[in-house]
């Protein structure tokens, strides 16, 4: 982690808790996460039985969050979501990211006809609407919460790849890069030790950034039933269930929304603080 | 000079994000002067300029103390109606970037003729026709044909004729001219000034002509104003000025000029830098550069002698 | 030797090889789809191999793969996008049949979007940190992290449900009323942060102190000399959005159960049509290019500088 390197990470985390809505952001965040790791431990009830309560309670006691059509608890089926939209939004992010930074940092360095088809083929992905794309790639791969997450990791490719080759261009005029040259070292040791270290505080920002939109983006797929299948317990999934009730049982979207909401916004607010102090050009484009 | 003056700045003193820029600055144009206002960058020339037009961005910039008398008026006891039926009829400005200056979007004849519609009610033709006049008149050939274009498609002399064109547009009483030539090549410069020197006379406009150039002002100007950080410290009519400068920033001022120099020397460069305004003493501002400096002057402010060589210094040149 | 064209011309001829690309992509991508596409075609009822052969030479489909790429390259040049698995319809004419209710409600969404987002915008630039730019840029801030289907559920039980001010079903202009607000509220945030940038910048220009020297009012500075110069970023937010959206509001149709493109592509993808998936992305995307092309034109007239620079 070279960009923490250059800031110890004591004050990367006390910079980063500097504003109002980052410290907001990361309280909420450390929240979802210790209830995604001990979801099993927390929640009261299995989230998958039915008829642990009855259908459509609202919400009580008993069920903070009420029950949903089978009978399920909604509270228990929220916290273990929250595992599901967590790793899913990793699992997306790390597609797009090292997909990504591979293929701009080699079109980049390879630069001529390769970078040139390269950016050509990148700019007509960038033409696709981010949604359409996504559905796109799920219509081949088929329906299912990993290949939601595979299909908004793919999609996400492009816009990484661009950025990344943009920054690895500045780098390769470098000169360490043309003394690495000069020694002799082959093309992948440039690759892995002179440029990918240089890029990697870039790339931080970028995921962080992106990690937000990642989860969004795969609730949105399966609330439109190409993402997680019912019954799993999946955030975007139970607000399509909700739908269906929402005249007498609102709760039944109103809490997966909210969770869903707070996620994401969380995320956000550190991630977009983690760019400012990253850097601050990035986050200067607004 | 019995006169009542044109113009009349009073004791202004500006102040930017609270830090004072400018302090205790007057002096006066009577109808069809020309005063030069010299000085470094950073001298608060512009803010001078800027003040008189009630233009300076507020915040950060605000003015503290002083009067802006303009044909007998003040312009700080006016509402901003008042104001705008001032600027651009009364008053014209030109600024240093003619390229940034003028709006990209616009045609150039909009751009002039807008002033026309503003100001004089002139409808969309009649507007034309005066836009086509003034564009000969500050010597922008077959102007007919160039209503049409955007400054981008103009050279900066072009550009810089144009921005004339705007402020002459309504025929003012007075035009400010801020570092009105310092963006331009060399030939060009001489140039704009013939053709301001020339609209002058035909106008009988007075001008303030803002610039760090004293060949410029040598040329050009009736009498000199010489500013150091913030502050007037010479000014007198140009002849006297150039044969015999007093004020020991004046004469350092004098010397840097290429002309006052053997061709082939490297120029000389006054020692220092301007103080930044919280490091100010109360003395002189100069004196820490001063080759000349008495132990008073750090410590005590040197008053403003009276016309027609008025000078702020306490060991000036004989 | 570079031939001299009209520089709309030359951005009209320019996306040529961008069509060409992005239909190639949708073409190989949906050659990945795993399974035989005559057994998808037929929806998988089982059949004699003779059936099953009659009906891979009657798609097409028995063809060489770089054959059936060209045919597909020259269907698509001149509008034809076979027909679909499941209705045996040509997809042209079911997409043209689902065109004016995603149209209605991209519209809709695009007037909710630019009444709140340029009122906003204007009022949060020319007082940058004033009241009304700091709510509207928190509210901004958080409102990219709402779910829209969530906030469209929100809206429909507060104000179809409970409050039953509108319609929340039907094709009349009331039961338009919700879901466009729900796209234009995500549309406003966009565009108030976008106009109130881009005028905050424009308004420190020279031009616009030699605009003050003119003793022009506030409101012609603002309206005239400021906006144009702000507008192209805010145009193009607008022209992309409005080209997204006129392929269909996938999300918000699904929410408010209205039988656009949005859902239709939905429908198709779950039932593996997939040339109503192909032609309903071509569409997509097409329509995407060629808004483009049209927001680049607009750009020449709006900005003369773009007109003179070379492509």
């Amino acid at each position: 982690m070279t960009a923490t390197a250059i800031m110890p990470p004591r004050r990367l985390i006390a910079r980063t808790l500097g504003t109002p809505g980052a410290l907001a952001g990361s309280i909420i965040l450390v929240v979802l996460v210790f209830g995604a790791i001990f979801a099993p431990l927390i929640s009261p009830y299995d989230p998958n039985a039915t008829r642990v309560c009855p259908r459509l309670a609202a919400p009580s006691l008993d069920y903070v969050f009420g029950c949903d059509l089978f009978g399920r608890d909604i509270f228990s089926r929220i916290l273990h979501g929250s595992r599901l939209s967590l790793a899913v939004g990793l699992l997306t992010v790390a597609i797009s990211l090292i997909a990504g930074t591979l293929i701009g940092m080699v079109i980049a360095f390879l630069g001529g006809r390769v970078d040139r088809i390269g950016v050509r083929l990148l700019d007509v992905m960038l033409g696709f609407p981010a949604i359409v794309l996504a559905i796109l790639i799920v219509a081949v791969l088929g329906v299912g919460a990993f290949n939601a997450a595979l299909a908004v990791g793919i999609s996400g490719i492009p816009r990484i790849a661009r950025v990344v080759r943009s920054a690895t261009l500045t780098l390769v005029g470098r000169e360490f890069v043309d003394s690495a040259r000069a020694v002799g070292a082959s093309q992948a040791r440039i690759l892995r030790r002179h440029l990918l270290p240089n890029l990697m505080p870039i790339v931080i920002v970028l995921g962080s950034l992106d990690l937000g939109t990642a989860i969004l983006s795969t609730a949105t797929l399966s609330f439109l039933g190409l993402g997680a299948q019912p019954p799993q317990a999946e955030w975007g999934a139970m607000l399509s269930a909700g739908r269906e009730f929402m005249r007498y049982a609102p709760w039944t979207m109103i809490f997966p929304g909210l969770a869903l909401f707070l996620a994401v916004m969380s995320v956000n607010l550190v991630g977009d603080r983690l760019s400012h102090i990253l850097d601050p050009r990035a986050s200067k484009h607004d | 000079m019995t006169e009542t003056p044109l113009l009349a700045v009073e004791s202004l003193s500006v102040a930017m994000d609270g830090v004072p820029v400018l302090e205790d600055v007057s002096f006066s144009i009577a109808p069809g002067e020309t005063l030069g206002l010299v000085g470094e960058s950073g001298c608060g020339k512009s803010v001078t300029a800027l003040s008189i037009m009630r233009l300076l961005p507020d915040p950060p910039g605000r003015i503290t103390d002083g009067r802006i008398l303009f044909d007998g008026v003040d312009m700080m006891s006016l509402d901003l109606p008042a104001l705008r039926a001032i600027r651009g009829d009364r008053i014209g400005m030109i600024f240093q970037e003619p390229m940034t200056s003028l709006n990209p979007v616009f045609t150039i004849g909009d751009q002039i003729g807008e002033s026309l519609i503003v100001h004089r009610g002139l409808g969309g033709a009649a507007a034309r026709a005066e836009t086509t006049r003034l564009l000969d008149l500050v010597g922008i050939p077959a102007a007919r044909n160039q209503l049409n274009r955007y400054p981008h498609e103009l050279s900066g002399g072009q550009r810089q004729r144009v921005m004339i064109a705007i402020a002459l547009a309504c025929r003012p009483r007075l035009l400010i001219a801020d570092e009105p030539t310092t963006a331009l090549d060399v030939t060009v410069q001489a140039q704009i000034l013939d053709l301001i020197g020339r609209l002058r006379l035909e106008f009988g406009m007075a001008v303030l002509l803002i610039t760090h150039d004293l060949g410029v002002v040598a040329e050009f100007c009736d009498r000199v104003a010489v500013m150091y950080a913030g502050r007037l410290v010479e000014e007198a009519p140009s002849a006297r000025l150039f044969a015999g400068p007093r004020h020991r920033y004046t004469e350092a001022l004098l010397h840097t000029m290429p002309a006052a120099n053997p061709p082939g020397r490297k120029l000389p460069s006054i020692s220092g830098a301007v103080p930044a305004p919280a490091d100010r003493g109360a003395g002189c501002i100069f004196a820490p550069r001063c080759g000349f400096a008495l132990p008073r002057c750090a410590t005590e402010l040197p008053p403003l002698e009276a016309p027609p060589h008025r000078l702020r210094c306490w060991n000036p040149a004989a | 030797m570079t031939l001299r064209m009209p520089w709309f011309l030359r951005r009209i001829l320019g996306i040529v090889p961008t069509l060409f690309l992005t239909w190639s992509i949708v073409f190989g991508v949906l050659q990945l789809i795993p399974g035989d596409p005559v057994m998808l075609a037929l929806g998988g009822t089982p059949v004699s191999d003779e059936i099953l052969d009659n009906e891979r030479r009657r798609l097409g489909l028995d063809q060489p793969i770089y054959v059936q790429y060209l045919t597909f390259l020259k269907k698509m040049a001149v509008g034809d996008l076979g027909n679909g698995y499941s209705s045996k319809q040509p997809v042209s004419e079911m997409i043209a049949a689902r065109v004016r209710p995603s149209l209605e409600l991209a519209l809709g969404g695009l007037l909710v979007g630019i009444l709140l987002g340029v009122a906003l915008g204007i009022a949060a630039g020319l007082r940058p940190h004033g009241w009304v730019d700091t709510a509207t840029m928190s509210t901004a801030l958080v409102g990219v992290s709402l779910p829209s289907f969530w906030i469209g559920m929100l809206l429909i039980y507060v104000f179809g449900l409970q409050l039953e001010w509108v319609p929340i079903l039907g094709d009349g202009i009331d039961a338009l009323i919700l879901p466009s607000i729900t796209i234009g509220l995500f549309l406003a945030g966009g565009l108030a942060r976008l106009i109130r940038s881009a005028l905050i910048e424009t308004m420190t220009q020279d031009y616009i102190r030699t605009a003050h020297s003119k003793g022009l009012s506030t409101l012609r500075i603002v309206a005239k000399h400021a906006m144009r110069n702000a507008i192209i970023p805010p145009i193009t937010l607008l022209g992309l959005q409005f080209a997204v959206l006129i392929g269909g509001a996938v999300v918000t149709e699904r929410v408010f159960a209205r039988a656009g493109l949005g859902s239709m592509l939905i429908d198709a993808v779950l039932t593996k049509d997939i040339p109503l998936v192909q032609g309903l992305v071509v569409y997509t995307t097409t329509a995407y290019i060629v808004i483009n092309l049209l927001l680049e034109l607009l750009y020449g007239i709006v900005d003369p500088r773009i007109r003179s620079r070379r492509a």
